[in-house]
Order: structure tokens, then C-alpha cells, then sequence
């Protein structure tokens, strides 16, 4: 039981992580590898409120997600917007340089080693319940990535500003035609994604570490997670994430031998099934 | 009704070899001798070109887009590295068991990739690559793992040429493979073998139409892509004498990919081009600025991307006509 | 008047050098990684050679020091480093090669120091094979078997009679693994599982659970240094292995300096053995993180920018030794027995081996002036590599 449980929270972390990117790449469809740039500034961010300002951790993980949000509308007013034509190749081209800027910036400013978190002690140690053993911090991470996937599901498909979204990203022209601020969506989408991969990051450091290697480290399971759930689907990512990190949790605990594999193994296996991921919206183009 | 002719001649035009090409493959010879002290780097821009060229064939002619290039790289580098430490240290029959393995496990994973859209092709590519980097990384006592493959004694080529620490002899092999296997590429592309492949890339639903088997070129591109990485991965390891678990790993094949779409793809010089640009940068960049070298290369990225849209190769493409319009005003 | 006084000193300090024999400078070419996932690695070593430099002045026998820094990040492409040794070794024609990070790079750069007869200080690299690759190689720092078999020796002394391994997937870990419990059940002691986790993103909640399951006294971790280790002792904390009754050993390299910071209090007790502890108590180690801590306010010293600091303190002993030459063969020669008291205590390198021989200390991690520190309490003198035996 606690293996499932211990799953479920792996999970939930790879959502938290990756759920920004299914918004820009699923969304806005911009191949944004610097994904991880973005929640690594988050995570320095969180861990800079902690030690130098010593906020709570409560309040320094939203913050966190604040500045990476600034961040990513700074980066979208004088970047981002001029690539949404261009190529997806170019837009990886792009988003690489970003990332190498990120390492060599953090790495300049925080040093290369790996970064202290210490979290308040309401969020450590665990609950024993008899055959279940419930890590507190895990039970959080649950609980924030189900409100963040409702919250952002019901936001997409419920509300006018996802409905004008959508419209934006299928057709822009037809979406100006009808007096919608297509500019202004996409920034704001921008700043979301890269909201909670700041949210994502701040969350992250206890459990994935922070280094100013973090970018190119998980750059991997961002991906995994947004080509399995299908792009632009937040349930979809969700029940990918969850899935991935059962899997994960569960064939490292059975066959430790072949740990490292089921991870990969069950993507390539997922895609072969459903190359459109488990909820594709639309084909990526 | 007009008569209706097909005048074959621009294509055959287009195959001759232009005074530009010849000028081209002169550099690297003048190079050999302006730079006799860097032939170490210069030919592993060799090496990388050859592999960035095979990524070019299936990424910019056919469209196969794929983040586990780096996995047939790195069973070339392993198959070569193990016949030599087994006794058999020719190289060249070292380049020839790696392309054989490397060209049947490009066949065989190429069922798996060619399904789906860009974005699942990517993954799984990258997935089949990461499992087989997972492997070589657990079986220590065959691959050597993290810390290396030793052990690798390679005979002198041709029975003539030791691989000498100044590199001419590991330059001049890396060369020659690279222009013999450019030309074959060359003569790939141009034929109409690779005028269906850029047929389908442009329009994959049209080219069933006019009668070509698509599944079946994808395929034989991806194959004959697989077993050229394999050739390249060969090669490293023979002007090294050693193979690092690094030849599979994913920064490899991001890297590579990075390097052909800053060089332009579907132009077979934009692998070439590319290449040498990116490492030439790399390796000044990180000996001027050893620990924030990166960044300097980011942001040459950035403004690559912003200003010179379609890679090298396109800038240089446009340049005649830049060139005309200042004329013209 | 200033001006001609400097003019006139500088043609005296010129005609004092060019009497000298030895007037060229050494050049040392180093192989580090200073970007990449392993920049902290090559960052101490060099912060370790400059602090020598600093206190002995950058002359020796003679010839001013010249460093050629390379960066061959990532560190495990061999190919990258031994492109760049070639490098060091034709174009930049230096003297000496030293650095490298990590295995492969030692593994890969070993033919060019045979070829090239140039001696090869290894400073941090850590498979025990790694000097029989060439006969110019001199090693500083440590072999893994070295830092593993004296904790294996002291768990079954102390009433650890049952000891659960767990390394990570690679070849470190495998030669981890393999010496520990060769030595602790020479000495008595009992496996009762071991595991070989994935390297990548290592969750250790599903091992931990295992282990508690299993109950044993110790458990034995081996991971490579950075988040792994803080993962796993963040995990062993949260699923409350400790008030189980299990203890953590390791090898000293998961709680160093670089890293015990971000691990926190999870690693209050935790015993280890290694070479190096800021904590290390000696006039020279005092010397050492004083002068450390002075230039380097940021960092922390750890073992790394010990053996940074202990290979320059070689290649300054040896050069004295030959007058000034740095000739491979001569080199290796003079470096073989040489014995000095080094910041992590005294140390001395085989003759017959060209490896390093040196005290293996037992610490446990304490806080020390509101610092987390592995404070030394056992050790063993003048310990060799076993992997070579």
C-alpha cells in the first residue's frame, strides 16, 4: 500500500513539474524546452526567500511562481512573441540557447553546488497508519497538484478566458476578427506556464534537488509527461503523470534490476498504442 | 494542346559538382597544414559532421525527426571499441562491423519510430536511445559502464599508419571516411530515391498518389541515417582508443540536433557547415571563459534563431540575393 | 625617478633568471570540469591548486608556474578530455597534465601521458585501475576501495553484524558494492540485501521501505555526490528509519562539505569514513580552511580542494628534487615513497604503485559552531588502495 502511495506522490511531483509545459507547448504549442529554466528560477527563488529573507515556506513557493511568472512576460514581450510563426526546430533552436544562458547564469550567481531546503515541520515526517506509511510532504504534493489540475481544467474548458484560449490557439486571425486580444491572451498564458513551472521548481527542490544543472537534468521527464498525456490536455497529463510514476515507483521496488528501463519502457510502449498521447487534443503540427 | 517534355537537364545540372563544392572540401586539406596543432579538435568536427550528416538525412530529408540519434552513435563507437579489444583492431574492419550493426538496428527500431506524429516520434526515439544508454551503463563488465571502455588497441591503418598523438594520421582517416561518405550521400540525395524523400517530407499524402511505396523509403532512410551515426560513432572511438558511456547519452543527440538545425537542414553542407561552426565556437568560447562558457554560446543561439532564421546555410543561401537587392537600389 | 628604479629592477630580476638554468616557465595543463552537472568538482580542485600557489608563491625550482585550464565538461566524454590533453600536450607544449574529474577522463588521457612522456597527476578521479594506465600517472586524492574497505572493517567491530547495501547502478557503485562486502564478511558481518537503484532520478522511498522491512543494523549507501545523496538522507529521515534502530554508513563523499549543507540536520549521526574533513584537526588543516575560507568566502573546502592542493604540493616537492625538471620518467621516479603532512594528516605515495597511501578517518556528522561538520573519532593509519592487492 505505501508503494502506492509512494507512486502516486512521484507522480504528482512529475505533474507539478511538467504541467507548465503542457501549457505552453499543449496550449500555445511552442516547443518551450526551457521549460526547466523557468522552474529553476523558481526554485532559486523559493530557496532565496527561505534563507535570505526566512519567509515561510507557504508563502515563499507562491512567490516563487510569482517571479517566474515576471520572468516569463518579460521573456514573451521581447522573445517568445517573435517565434510563435517560426518553425518548431527554430523554437527548440531558441529555447536550447535560453537554457545554456539559465545554467551558466545560476551557475555564476549561486554556484555549482547543490542547494539547501528545509521545510517547516508541519510538511516533515509521516503518518503510521497500520501497512501505510503516509509522508507528510507527499500528502501535500497530492493534494496541491489535484487542486492545481481541477483549477486548471475547469479554467480551460469552463471560463471565457479559456474559451477565448482556445480560440486564440486554433485561429488567431479568426480570433482577432471576433475582437478578442490574441497579444494579451498568449501573454498571460505565457506567464501561467511559466508560473507553475516556478510552482513546480519551489516544490521540486526537496525531493529532485536544485542545482544549475536542473534545466537539462529533467528536461526528460517534462517531456515524457506532456508526449504521454498528449499535448495541450491537462487531465491528460495528469493521468500520465500519475501512471508514470506508479509504474516507476513499483517496477523500482519489484525489479530494482530493471528500474531504470520502466520508465522509458512504458512511454515508448504508451506511444506505440496511442501516438497521440492518451488525450490528444490535436496533433502536433 | 502543348507537347509536353520533361527536360531532365536541371537535375542533372544540379548533380554536377560546382566550383563552390571543390572550394569547400579544399578547406579542411589547407587546414591540416595552418593548424597542425589542432588536428585533435579538427577531426573530431570531422567525426561530428558525419554524424550530424546522417541526423540530415533523416531529419532534413525525409523529415524523421528524432532526439536518440545519439543511440546509434553509440553502438557504432561500442561494436568498434569491443572488436578491437577482442583482437580485431583494424579499423577498418572495425567501421565495417559497426555500420552493420548500427544499420540493422537502425532497421529494426526504425518500426517503432516511424509511427505517429513529430512530437511521439521525438519521444520514442529518445526512449529507445535512453534504454539502450541504460544498458550499456549497467553491463560493466562488457562496456566498461560509466568509467569507459579500456583497452582498445588499434592496429595502424592500413597496416601503415599508427594513430600518432598529434592526430594527422586520426585526421586524415576521419576526413576521407567523411568525404567518401558525403559523396555517397550526395548521390543519394539527387537521385530520385531522395527526390521522393523530400517529395514526402513536403507532402506525405500526395506522394502514395505518384506511386511511392512512403513506409518503405522511410525506412530504407532511417536504415541507411542509422548505419552513417554508426560510421561516425566507429570512427571516435578508433582516433581515441576509448569509448565513454557519454557516446550514448542524451545531450549527445541534443546536441547533434542543435548542431544541424544551426547549420540548416536539408542542405548536406549545413551539417557540415554547422559543425564546424558550433564546435569551433564551443571549444574558443570554453578556453577563453572555461566555466561560464555556455552562456556566451546561449546567447548566440538566441540571436541566431531571432536573425538568421533557416540556419547557416539559409543565410548563406540568401546572401546572392541580399547582395542583388543593395545592387538594385 | 620611480620609473627608471623599476626599469633598472626589472633588467636585474632579467639578468638573475636568464643566469638561472631553469628560466622557463612550468606550464601545468589542467583538465577540470568547470561547467556541466560536475563544475562543483573541478571548481575545488582548482580553488585547492591556487590556495598552494597563494601560500608557496607561484615559483618553484625556479620556473614560474603557468596553469592552462581546460574545461572537459561533461566530464564522462572521454573523448572531450582526451582531445583537449592532446591539446595541452602539442599546442600548448606544457610541461605537466593534471586535473581530472572523473574516471573516464583519467581512463582516456592515460595513453597521451605514456606517448607524450608527460607525468599525469590525478586529483579527484577515483577507480583504483586508474595508475596502472601509464607509469607517469601519480594520484592525490583516494581510490574508492581505499575510502570503502576501513568503514566495512569498522561496522563489524562496533556491533554492526547485518548491513543492508544499497549503491547506485554504475561502475563506482558496483566497486563499492563488491569491496564492502568482501570486507565485511572477512570480517564477520552479514548481507542481508542489497540493491543496485537506477542512477537517474533516484526515488528512494521504494528501497527505503524494502530495507525497513528487512530490518537491518546498518544500512550501506554508495550514490553518486549531489541530489542522490540528499534525496536518499532526506527519505531515510522521512520514513523514519533512524527510530527503527538502522544506521546509515557511507563512504565520506555523499556527506561532503559541498554538499552536507543542503542535506541539514536529516544527517545528524550519520557515520562515515574518509580521507578529508574540514573538521580534521592539524596546524595544517587549520592553515588550509583559514586560507580556504579567506579567498573562497562562498564555498567550503572539501576533499577535492584537498587533493587540488596536495598535487601541487607533489609537483612543487618533486621539481625541487630534479632541480627543476619535469621529465616524465624523472618525475615518476622522485614522486615514488615522497611522505608529507598534508591537510587531511599525513599522507605518502606508494612506490610501487604511484597511488596515494593515507590515514582513512571514522566520523560522524555533528554540528560544530552552528556548522554541520564529520567530526573524525577512529582511524586507520596509512591505509593502501586493497583494490591493487
Amino acid at each position: 500500500m505505501t508503494i502506492v502511495f509512494d507512486g502516486l506522490a512521484s507522480g504528482m511531483l512529475l505533474f507539478l513539474i511538467s504541467v507548465g509545459l503542457s501549457v505552453t507547448l499543449g496550449l500555445m504549442n511552442f516547443v518551450n524546452l526551457a521549460h526547466g529554466a523557468f522552474a529553476m528560477l523558481g526554485g532559486y527563488a523559493c530557496v532565496v526567500f527561505l534563507s535570505r529573507f526566512g519567509l515561510p515556506f507557504l508563502l515563499a513557493a507562491p512567490l516563487a511562481a510569482v517571479v517566474a511568472a515576471i520572468a516569463g512576460v518579460v521573456l514573451e514581450r521581447t522573445l517568445y512573441r517573435r517565434l510563435y510563426a517560426s518553425s518548431h526546430l527554430d523554437q527548440v533552436l531558441f529555447s536550447i540557447g535560453l537554457i545554456f544562458m539559465a545554467i551558466s547564469s545560476a551557475h555564476y550567481l549561486f554556484g555549482a553546488q547543490q542547494q539547501p531546503i528545509f521545510l517547516p515541520d508541519f510538511l516533515r515526517g509521516q503518518i503510521n497508519l497500520p501497512g501505510l506509511d503516509i509522508g507528510i510532504y507527499r500528502l501535500f504534493l497530492i493534494a496541491v497538484g489535484l487542486s492545481l489540475a481541477y483549477g486548471l481544467q475547469w479554467m480551460v474548458s469552463k471560463t471565457s478566458f479559456g474559451a477565448k484560449l482556445r480560440a486564440a490557439v486554433d485561429n488567431p486571425r479568426a480570433a482577432r476578427g471576433l475582437g478578442i486580444n490574441v497579444d494579451r491572451i498568449f501573454t498571460l498564458t505565457f506567464a501561467l506556464g511559466s508560473a507553475l513551472a516556478g510552482l513546480g521548481g519551489a516544490l521540486g527542490i526537496e525531493m529532485l534537488g536544485l542545482d544549475p544543472a536542473f534545466p537539462v537534468k529533467y528536461i526528460v521527464y517534462f517531456l515524457i509527461v506532456v508526449a504521454v498525456g498528449g499535448s495541450g490536455n491537462i487531465k491528460g497529463s495528469l493521468m500520465a503523470s500519475l501512471m508514470l510514476g506508479l509504474f516507476d515507483v513499483i517496477g523500482k521496488y519489484y525489479l530494482p534490476q530493471v528500474g531504470a528501463f520502466v520508465i522509458y519502457a512504458v512511454m515508448v510502449v504508451m506511444l506505440i498504442l496511442k501516438p497521440q498521447g492518451l488525450f490528444g487534443r490535436m496533433a502536433a503540427k | 494542346m502543348a507537347k509536353i517534355s520533361i527536360d531532365l537537364s536541371p537535375l542533372q545540372k544540379a548533380s554536377a559538382w560546382k566550383p563552390a563544392e571543390v572550394v569547400f572540401w579544399l578547406l579542411p586539406v589547407i587546414a591540416f597544414f595552418l593548424f597542425p596543432k589542432s588536428l585533435a579538435l579538427l577531426s573530431q568536427i570531422a567525426i561530428t559532421a558525419l554524424f550530424a550528416l546522417s541526423l540530415d538525412l533523416i531529419l532534413g530529408y525525409a523529415g524523421i525527426i528524432s532526439l536518440g540519434h545519439a543511440a546509434f552513435f553509440g553502438l557504432g563507437a561500442y561494436a568498434a571499441g569491443l572488436l578491437a579489444k577482442y583482437g580485431w583492431g583494424d579499423p577498418l574492419l572495425g567501421l565495417a562491423g559497426a555500420a552493420v550493426l548500427a544499420t540493422a538496428a537502425g532497421f529494426i527500431s526504425s518500426f517503432l519510430v516511424l509511427r505517429g506524429s513529430d512530437l511521439t516520434r521525438l519521444m520514442v526515439t529518445l526512449g529507445v536511445s535512453m534504454m539502450l544508454y541504460e544498458a550499456a551503463n549497467k553491463a560493466t563488465d562488457f562496456t566498461g559502464g560509466v568509467d569507459g571502455l579500456q583497452g582498445v588497441e588499434m592496429k595502424p591503418l592500413l597496416g601503415e599508419f599508427t594513430f600518432d598523438l598529434y592526430g594527422k594520421t586520426a585526421y586524415w582517416y576521419s576526413l576521407i571516411v567523411l568525404f567518401l561518405m558525403f559523396w555517397l550521400a550526395r548521390r543519394l540525395v539527387q537521385s530520385p530515391f531522395g527526390h521522393s524523400l523530400r517529395g514526402i517530407k513536403q507532402n506525405v499524402k500526395r506522394m502514395p498518389a505518384i506511386g511511392t511505396p512512403v513506409h518503405g523509403r522511410l525506412v530504407a532512410v532511417y536504415t541507411i541515417g542509422a548505419g552513417y551515426a554508426g560510421v561516425a560513432g566507429a570512427l571516435l572511438t578508433q582516433t581515441t582508443q576509448f569509448v565513454s558511456l557519454d557516446v550514448m547519452s542524451f545531450s549527445r543527440s541534443a546536441e547533434l540536433l542543435l548542431i544541424l538545425v544551426l547549420g540548416g537542414t536539408g542542405s548536406l553542407y549545413g551539417a557540415l557547415i554547422g559543425t564546424a561552426v558550433f564546435m569551433a565556437a564551443q571549444h574558443y568560447l570554453s578556453g577563453i571563459n572555461p566555466q561560464y562558457w555556455q552562456f556566451w554560446l546561449g546567447a548566440a543561439l538566441v540571436l541566431i534563431v531571432l536573425f538568421a532564421r533557416d540556419g547557416i546555410m539559409g543565410f548563406l543561401n540568401r546572401l546572392p540575393a541580399l547582395a542583388a537587392k543593395k545592387r538594385g537600389d | 625617478m620611480g620609473l627608471i628604479k623599476n626599469l633598472m629592477l626589472a633588467a636585474f630580476a632579467a639578468l638573475a633568471l636568464g643566469a638561472a638554468q631553469a628560466a622557463e616557465p612550468l606550464k601545468i595543463g589542467l583538465v577540470l570540469t568547470l561547467s556541466g552537472p560536475f563544475a562543483a568538482y573541478g571548481k575545488q580542485v582548482e580553488h585547492g591548486i591556487r590556495l598552494f600557489l597563494a601560500k608557496n608563491g607561484d615559483t618553484i625550482a625556479g620556473r614560474k608556474v603557468e596553469l592552462v585550464i581546460k574545461d572537459d565538461a561533461p566530464g564522462t566524454a572521454g573523448d572531450v578530455s582526451k582531445r583537449l590533453a592532446q591539446e595541452l600536450v602539442v599546442k600548448d607544449n606544457v610541461d605537466i597534465l593534471a586535473g581530472f574529474m572523473l574516471t573516464p577522463s583519467a581512463f582516456a588521457v592515460a595513453p597521451v601521458a605514456t606517448e607524450a612522456k608527460k607525468p599525469m597527476i590525478v586529483m579527484n578521479a577515483a577507480t583504483s585501475a586508474i595508475t596502472t594506465k601509464s607509469n607517469y600517472i601519480v594520484r592525490t586524492s583516494m581510490t574508492l576501495p581505499q575510502i570503502t574497505a576501513p568503514l566495512a572493517t569498522w561496522a563489524a567491530k562496533n556491533g554492526i553484524k547485518r548491513v543492508y547495501t544499497i549503491v547506485a547502478d554504475y561502475g563506482p557503485g558496483h566497486d563499492a558494492e563488491g569491496q564492502f562486502k568482501k570486507t565485511f564478511a572477512a570480517a564477520g558481518g552479514e548481507i542481508v540485501g542489497e540493491v543496485r537503484i537506477p542512477v537517474a532520478r533516484p526515488d528512494f522511498a521504494p528501497y527505503l521501505q524494502k530495507v525497513k522491512d528487512t530490518k537491518p543494523d546498518a544500512v550501506f549507501i554508495f550514490v553518486p555526490a549531489g541530489e542522490a545523496g540528499v534525496a536518499f538522507m532526506k527519505g531515510f529521515q522521512e520514513k523514519g528509519l533512524a527510530q527503527a534502530g538502522i544506521k546509515v554508513i557511507a563512504t565520506g563523499d555523499l556527506l561532503d562539505e559541498d554538499i552536507i549543507d543542503s542535506i541539514g540536520d536529516s544527517a545528524l549521526g550519520v557515520i562515515s569514513s574518509f580521507h578529508y574533513s574540514e573538521a580534521h584537526k592539524s596546524a595544517e588543516n587549520q592553515a588550509f580552511t583559514a586560507a580556504y575560507a579567506k579567498a573562497y568566502p562562498k564555498d567550503r573546502p572539501n576533499f577535492m580542494a584537498a587533493a587540488g592542493f596536495d598535487g601541487m604540493h607533489l609537483i612543487a616537492e618533486v621539481l625541487k628534487k630534479t632541480g627543476g625538471s619535469a621529465d616524465a620518467d624523472k618525475f615518476a621516479e622522485a614522486a615514488k615513497g615522497m611522505k608529507w603532512e598534508s591537510p587531511r594528516g599525513p599522507i605518502s605515495i606508494d612506490p610501487a604503485t604511484r597511488d596515494i597511501i593515507q590515514t582513512v578517518y571514522i566520523r560522524k556528522v555533528t554540528r560544530v559552531g552552528g556548522k554541520l561538520q564529520n567530526v573524525e573519532f577512529d582511524h586507520l593509519d596509512n591505509f593502501k588502495d586493497p583494490g591493487k592487492q
